[in-house]
């Protein structure tokens, strides 16, 4: 039996009988509040638990109910998970942007839509499956209030049956996800599934080209958001003392650190924490705070975006000029001042470099998975405590709030090293205890900590000058060779942070350069150049800033190198040329995007595709 | 021939430290300046209470009050924080190590103006820690700026005339959760030291305003921070004994004119009665004392309030008995099964 819609006369487009298999994206357009995150979450589940890669993308707006929201799900057999460009398969529940979403999709697309919409009438070129969900949901849900929650469970059960999911994955999935003592909500919206596909089996002909097929590519694999892999990532490194004043997207961070550490976090045997998290009255008092507990000695740690660091700002420089360790965490999001603060970007990387007043420098470790949001946070607090110092995190909205498939993380491999901290033992060592002065080379000063049993222990700590027994000065000498002492100190890290990632290529024409999340678009790009335009690239991503020594080699060995920047002002780009010899400067070109979106392998390739004059 | 005399015994305190052990560096700040009496008594006052030098933590912000923590306890440790910040700082550190000591030494412009948020906030924690304000009513460092504690009319060497209303750093600390409430004036040496003892002995926030003249900037005719000013205008509201957990002195109390108030350690503050009635536990009181004392230009000084027995910041947060800084590995990193039980759910 086939629609009145599908009986229209199909454009060309659609006549092929070409199949696409595991390797399209599905947009879920919703209004936010109305309980589709649950329908989408055990849809990319499903997905992923027939074997296939996937990735699940939220664009929500800055509100609690009531606004547009997208869910794209992307299933590639490939492994690319970063964001597609194009929508294959689009879901429409939302009237107030349907018509929007299907005019912007490419000929040959599929479309499931509530039925009143009439969304068939806007084009000839797609394939349109209308479904009439609420007169599908009321005998599934008789109690009228719950249908809004429960309705688009629906939609579940019709892509099932049209793009072949396994039913079974996705009843394993819904109890899953509704957890152990929700099995009642999660019988109701089971219903609902199976309303949705039973509906589709009996009245859709397919006539889309989209279908999903088992693979066996997830196998040991995980589920989960940057942000709880990095809040992971700080309870497994012994963090000890939290402070932290709520914003999106960074919140969620703390709100599953909270969790974890309230589960493994206290002492079986009095019941008491082993850390202290503290939401703070604003940002200037969580880094202060931080500041603070560093100084004392604990593992300090915070969680923050855009707006919350130009708020620490000064407290950062001062933490670098004295010396104290901290971490902090920098979800990034768009623009000064609110912007669109729901959207991802890269764009503290220049002003969080050297974030502060008078001459400061700030090492930056740039995860591009939760595997790595895992290992870095780990990384953090031993850079943080071995180079007293402010060591930033710098992930981002879509790192962090998305949920990614990933490889299950490593346990740390090395014990905790807390850095160059002197007992009162030590002190009766030594003739004398200068906390500022280079006695290794490294820029970095022995420390002790407040409350050691010494008469030599005691150190003030100020902002002001100093000299190299921490005592206050104004004299020239003693303030620069502090700040050169800082210098070194920095130099000295160079070799300490995580190394970038390189994928030499022989036959390469030019290199391409990312960090961070950028990374899923810059590979696949490499892949489509090769693929579209037999063009080779050399490929690498950092993982740190300072830059290492690889940057220059990297770059000595391409006649051109693209940057992928996700800002407006090429901000990667512009901290490598730090670094870089005029020769080497004229080398790099800029490709950038800053939509507030995942940037896409697409974008990149048509860029470099025309910078390239091809 | 000569006769050599041994010198008189050095007099040390209950840990067997002497004076000097509690002394700083030698003060910048001007001759006659009030900062320099109160870190006087700082000195004396932790010297007669035993407190171990290197278990206490000083904090200061920005401006001459800030530089005195250089002055007292050099065997401490010591954090010069930014302009009004000194209250976060402390906060992360006093949680960070729980056996620490903690003391701010601030001022006017530091609590009332550019760290009011870190400072009204830090009262509703009740961080278990001294915060000395030394209030002068105007901005030494960049020279004789009104500060916002600064009383209506009061006048600033220029002429000009303050119309604002000023703050009230020990209303605010009463409204908002300190739980040792005092003002004083760095001129009344005996009040000054049983306060600060009493704050030594005190588990919670104790907020200690004391009026600390500025002899450059705020010490002429026509300014309500002056010497001569507070000489006249300086109602002390009790006199003031502070018994120590361990000295025993039993002394025979008329009833009816001494209110007793134990502290946690076990010491004793005996508030004797002048003139008027005054309860120090009685929070509507004294904030109604304050504001009369407003009206009629006067300063009323002494233990304003006391909440012996308030839950503090470290109370809340139910932290191990230990301090956070130094726990070892094996309590701070949960173990392999710890994350295989997480993975698994995330499979």
């Amino acid at each position: 039996m086939s629609t009145v819609e599908t009986a229209l006369a199909p454009p060309r487009a659609l006549e092929s009988h070409r199949q696409v298999v595991n390797d399209f994206s599905i947009q879920v357009a919703t209004v936010n509040g109305s309980g589709s995150q649950t329908a989408n979450l055990v849809l990319m589940r499903s997905i992923f638990q027939m074997g296939i890669p996937v990735s699940g993308k939220n664009m929500f707006p800055s509100n609690i109910a009531g606004l547009p929201t997208w869910f794209t799900v992307r299933a590639n057999k490939h492994g690319y998970i970063g964001r597609k460009k194009e929508v294959d398969v689009l879901v429409a529940m939302n009237p107030e942007t349907a018509r929007e979403d299907v005019m912007q999709l490419d000929p040959g697309a599929a479309v499931v839509y509530d039925a009143p919409l009439k969304l068939n009438e806007l084009r000839s070129d797609l394939h349109f499956y209308p479904v009439p969900f609420d007169e599908l949901v009321k005998p599934v849900c008789p109690e009228a209030k719950l249908r809004k929650l429960v309705r688009n469970m629906i939609y579940d059960g019709i892509l099932a049956a049209l793009l072949g999911i396994d039913t079974e994955e996705i009843h394993k999935a819904l109890f899953k996800q509704f957890g152990p003592k929700k099995v009642k909500a999660a019988e109701l919206n089971w219903g609902a599934v199976q309303a949705g596909f039973d509906y589709a089996t009996a009245t859709f002909a397919k006539t889309d080209p989209f279908r999903l097929e088992r693979m066996n590519l997830t196998g040991g694999k995980i589920i989960i958001e940057g942000n709880a892999a990095t809040a992971l990532g700080c309870m497994f490194a012994g963090v000890t003392f939290v402070a932290w004043y709520p914003i999106t997207p960074s919140s969620s961070l703390i709100e599953a650190l909270m969790g974890y550490m309230n589960r493994f976090r206290v002492d079986p045997q009095t019941g008491k924490a082993t850390f202290a998290i503290v939401q703070a009255e604003d940002e200037l008092a969580s880094i202060g705070m931080v500041i603070g507990a560093g100084w004392a000695g604990a593992r300090a740690m915070t969680a923050t975006s855009g707006p919350g660091i130009s708020l620490m700002s000064e407290f950062v420089g001062l933490g670098y000029y004295t010396d104290v360790p901290a971490v902090i965490i920098d979800v990034q999001r768009v623009g000064p001042s609110t912007g669109l603060p729901t959207r991802t970007m890269q764009g503290d990387l220049l002003f969080t470099a050297v974030l502060s007043h008078g001459d400061t420098q700030h090492p930056m470790l740039f995860p591009s998975s939760p595997e790595e949001c895992f290992s870095m946070a780990g990384e953090c607090f031993e850079l943080a405590e071995r180079f007293q110092t402010p060591v930033f995190l710098m992930t981002d909205l879509d790192l962090g709030m998305n949920y990614w498939m990933s490889d299950p993380f490593e346990y740390p491999a090395r014990p905790i090293h807390r850095g160059k901290v002197l007992s009162a033992e030590d002190l009766d060592r030594l003739q004398e205890f200068a906390r500022y002065r280079d006695v290794d080379g490294d820029g970095v000063g022995y420390r002790t900590l407040p409350g050691t049993n010494h008469p030599k222990a005691g150190c003030f700590t100020r902002g002001s000058g100093h000299n190299e027994m921490a005592q206050y000065s104004e004299r020239e000498d003693d303030y620069m060779n502090n700040v050169d002492r800082l210098a070194r100190k920095f130099d000295a890290m160079r070799g300490a942070v995580p190394r970038p990632e390189v994928r030499w290529n022989p036959l390469a024409s030019f290199g391409v350069i990312c960090a961070g999340t950028s990374r899923y678009a810059a590979e696949e790009s490499c892949d489509q150049l090769r693929s579209e335009y037999g063009l080779e690239a050399a490929y690498l991503r950092f993982r740190a800033y300072p830059f290492g020594p690889g940057l220059r080699d990297f770059i000595h060995r391409h006649r051109r190198v693209y940057v992928i920047d996700q800002n407006r002002d090429g901000q990667l780009l512009q901290l490598m040329r730090l670094d870089l010899e005029p020769e080497d400067i004229a080398k790099l070109r800029s490709v950038r995007y800053y939509g507030g979106l995942p940037i896409d392998a697409r974008t990149i390739t048509d860029e470099i595709i025309r910078q390239e004059g091809l | 021939m000569s006769t050599t005399t041994a010198p008189p015994p050095r007099k040390t305190n209950r840990i067997g430290l002497e004076i000097v052990n509690y002394r700083g560096a030698k003060t910048t700040l001007c001759a006659g300046c009030g900062h320099n009496s109160i870190t006087e008594r700082i000195v004396e006052s932790f010297f007669e209470m035993g407190v171990e030098p290197w278990r206490v933590a000083k904090f200061s912000g920005i401006g001459c009050s800030s530089k005195s923590p250089a002055y007292f306890l050099s065997q401490a440790h010591g954090f010069n924080a930014v302009h009004g910040r000194a209250p976060a700082v402390a906060t992360g550190a006093m949680l960070a190590n729980r056996a620490l000591f903690g003391v701010i030494v601030t001022g006017d412009g530091d609590t009332a103006s550019i760290g009011i948020g870190q400072f009204v906030h830090m009262l509703r924690r009740n961080i278990p820690m001294i915060y000395v304000i030394e209030n002068n009513g105007v901005y030494g460092l960049t020279k004789g700026q009104f500060s916002a504690t600064a009383d209506m009319g009061s006048k600033l060497k220029s002429g000009v005339i303050n119309e604002q209303m000023p703050i009230d750093c020990c209303l605010l600390g009463i409204e908002l959760g300190a739980t040792l409430v005092a003002r004083s004036f760095s001129g009344d040496k005996p009040q000054l030291q049983a306060i600060l003892k009493a704050a030594i002995s005190h588990r919670g926030l104790s907020v200690i305003d004391v009026i600390s003249p500025c002899v450059t900037f705020n010490d002429h005719p026509g300014s309500t921070k002056s010497y001569a000013y507070l000489k006249e205008h300086d109602q002390p509201l009790h006199k003031l004994d502070f018994v120590p957990f361990f000295e025993d002195i039993s002394v025979e109390i008329e009833e009816g004119t001494v209110q007793t108030i134990e502290l946690h350690d076990g010491s004793e503050i005996r508030i004797k009665k002048l003139g008027r009635d005054y309860n120090a536990l009685d929070k509507l009181n004294a904030i109604q004392v304050l504001h009369q004392a407003a009206e009629a230009s006067e300063v009323v000084t002494g233990i304003l309030y006391v909440d012996p027995r308030g839950k503090t910041l470290i109370d809340m947060l139910d932290l191990v008995d230990e301090p956070l800084a130094t726990l070892p590995e094996s309590r701070v990193r949960p173990p392999r099964e710890a994350l295989a039980e997480v993975i698994e759910e995330l499979r």
